[in-house]
């Protein structure tokens, strides 16, 4: 048990018998987890030096003596017994003889347990794969019940639950406005700033603006307001979700013949959907006005930046932007609400959920960026 | 039975808590003897948990003090408040294993942060304990592995494993079935008479109360103080506040019943 007060300093002496078949080992004063750690090595490595055939252990003289003690006691009995020999223990006091006999009925040897054995690189291959397989189907069937709903949704308005709808778009539209901002103006800034550099080179800083028009309303501006959502909402759907899979507020409803989909996805599927276009305008804008920054420190007046600007970009650069943040803003939020409705037992799975939901978030949406742009490509666009 | 000891370990004297300045429990003083199996009773929402986190540290009182092997835990701080903590263990009413370690990482993990032991004694000494509550069989079992009374009886292991001298156990039979309740019991009961360890419980498993306390409080959540004291079959034949009787003696009688009903804290 604990120290309360100072504790007596403890030691361990050895002596050996004239004839050197006993050896005894004489304990004093208090052993407790705190002071019996320094003497743990130094008694197993005299027992395996001296190899006696009898080992006394006198501890007549121990004050205290708690379950590390008797461990330490246990210890020497069972190694003496290993090299051999036979171990008595003499003089312990007998509230300390008690909580040996407690404790002494430990086998020696530990249980034989379940081993782990690690798994092969082939093994590992196979079980990611069909990890991924699994992962694929559940997603596959997610999209299809989410586009039942979706539909559903479209004929019967009242089939939504709008106030969750209303609630989600509050936190991560309305809310998302301010990190939107920033990051727009900071990177309609750094974008022009890299441009700008070389083009003066050649005399051709004013396609400055057209070179941010264009990258911020046909990419960057719905690319980096989707990873944003990612970060910000697809994450706290997934957390959201998983708190009440693993509360069984999801089987809940379940058994209540409610569809989580219905209750609990589509609301933030639409919210993130309605939210996201006008996440990206504001991006954009904010972006442009990073750009005008830079222009202006770049000696060109504001009303030339703007007339370069709407010179360079079309309404169509714009739409096209937007169609693309309206599918990114159906990956964010579904893999979001997939993850959460995934989640598994125990205090790291929720963890778990939410960092997969972002992983999987961004990696969709570079997947469809990229189809995007061949699509683009292929149409003329 | 051990003979006890007229010195108590754990004075609570004077205490209030209150949240946001709402008063709970109201200026309750009692005492608990070392090697008692002392049980805190009360209603739904009458502040046993609340008293028994305070008594761990948990959360500082509104008002008094609560003193622990000599040591007053509202004011300790730094080696002081460690000493405390220390010298108790605390069980949960979920468990609260952690999730990512095996049963004998759980009990290992006290033995690393507070004792410089080699890792093969602590090794020994978790087997030790898992082995006391009859688990060392499961040693390297996750606690998701585990059923209900086995997580409990694994989180007394790990709050044995510095030897405290009190155990604090918060609802250690709710969720379990009466087999499974009455063998938590009998652990508990081995425990107190084997190790003279002090158990201090929070219940309201009757069926618990009679077959281990030696001592009981019941708290009230209308008055916010102690309305009974003293051993629970006494109380039960011989209490005169008729909610006490009441709790007590479930189905006895209809008319006072409900006065403890509420919210949890």
């Amino acid at each position: 048990m604990t120290p309360v007060a100072e504790a007596p300093i403890n030691s361990l002496d050895a002596r050996r018998s004239s004839d050197g078949g006993t050896l005894t080992l004489i304990m004093t004063g208090r052993w407790d987890s705190d002071t019996t750690g320094k003497w743990w090595q130094r008694g197993q490595q005299i027992l395996t030096q001296g190899k006696p055939r009898r080992l006394v252990i006198d501890a007549s003289e121990v004050s205290y003596c708690d379950g590390a003690g008797v461990a330490f006691l246990i210890d020497l009995q069972q190694l003496q017994i290993r090299i051999g020999g036979d171990a008595t223990i003499q003089g312990l006091q007998e509230e300390f003889r008690r909580l040996l006999d407690i404790y002494g009925r430990i086998s020696i040897e530990p249980p034989p347990g379940r081993r782990r054995e690690p798994l092969s690189i082939i093994e590992q291959v196979g079980k990611g794969a069909v990890e991924l397989w699994r992962d694929l189907k559940s997603l596959l069937t997610f999209v299809g019940e989410l586009t039942v709903m979706l539909l559903r949704a479209a004929r019967h308005p009242s089939f939504v639950r709008w106030q969750d709808a209303w609630l989600a778009a509050e936190q991560s539209g309305v809310n998302a406005l301010p990190i939107i901002a920033l990051i727009g103006v900071l990177l309609g800034l750094i974008l022009a700033f890299q441009s700008a550099i070389p083009m003066r080179r050649f005399g051709a800083d004013i396609f400055v603006a057209d070179l941010l028009g264009i990258a911020m309303l046909r990419e960057m501006g719905p690319l980096i307001t989707a990873i944003i959502l990612a970060g910000r909402s697809g994450s706290a759907f997934a957390a959201e979700l998983g708190t009440m899979k693993v509360r069984e507020e999801i089987d809940a409803l379940r058994t209540m013949g409610l569809e989580p989909v219905r209750f609990l996805v589509l609301p933030r599927v639409i919210a993130a959907v309605a939210m996201i276009p006008v996440l990206t305008v504001f991006a954009n804008l904010f972006g442009l006005m990073g750009g005008a920054i830079v222009m202006r420190s770049l000696g060109y007046p504001l009303v030339t930046y703007v007339n370069q600007v709407l010179s360079a970009v079309t309404v169509g650069d714009l739409m096209g932007g937007l169609l693309k943040s309206f599918v990114y803003g159906i990956v964010v939020a579904a893999v979001g609400c997939l993850r959460g409705l995934e989640t598994r037992t125990g205090a790291s799975a929720v963890g778990q959920s939410t960092t997969s939901a972002v992983v999987s978030g961004i990696v969709l949406i570079a997947i469809v960026d990229g189809l995007f742009a061949v699509v683009f490509y292929a149409l003329g666009l | 039975m051990l003979p006890k000891e007229n010195r108590p370990i754990i004075q609570v004297q004077h205490f209030t808590a209150a949240y946001d300045g709402s008063v709970v429990i109201d200026d309750i003083s009692f005492e608990i003897y070392r090697g008692e199996v002392f049980a805190i009773l009360g209603g739904s929402g009458s502040g046993k948990s609340t008293l028994l986190k305070h008594m761990i540290g948990l959360y500082q009182p509104a008002a008094g003090h609560i003193v622990i092997g000599g040591k007053d835990i509202v004011t300790a701080e730094g080696e002081e408040r460690t000493s405390i903590l220390k010298s108790i263990g605390v069980t949960y009413q979920m468990g609260a294993l952690f999730g990512s370690m095996t049963l004998l990482e759980n009990v290992r993990l006290p033995l690393e942060e507070y004792t410089a032991l080699p890792s093969d004694a602590m090794d020994l000494i978790a087997r030790m304990k898992l082995k006391l509550v009859g688990l060392e069989p499961f040693l390297d079992y996750m606690p998701s592995e585990l059923s209900g009374g086995m997580q409990k009886r694994a989180a007394i292991a790990r709050a044995m494993a510095l030897d405290p001298h009190i155990l604090f156990l918060d609802e250690p039979s709710a969720g379990l079935d009466p087999i499974t309740s009455a063998e938590l019991d009998q652990l508990i009961l081995d425990l107190a008479r084997n190790l003279a360890i002090t158990f201090v419980i929070v219940t309201h498993e009757l069926s618990s109360i009679y077959s281990i306390a030696d001592r009981v409080i019941m708290l009230d959540k209308g008055v916010k103080k102690i309305v009974a004291t003293g051993r629970p079959q006494e109380l039960r034949e011989h209490a005169t506040n008729p909610w006490v009787r009441k709790f007590l003696n479930p189905g006895v009688s209809a008319e006072t019943a409900g006065k403890g009903a509420g919210g949890e804290r």
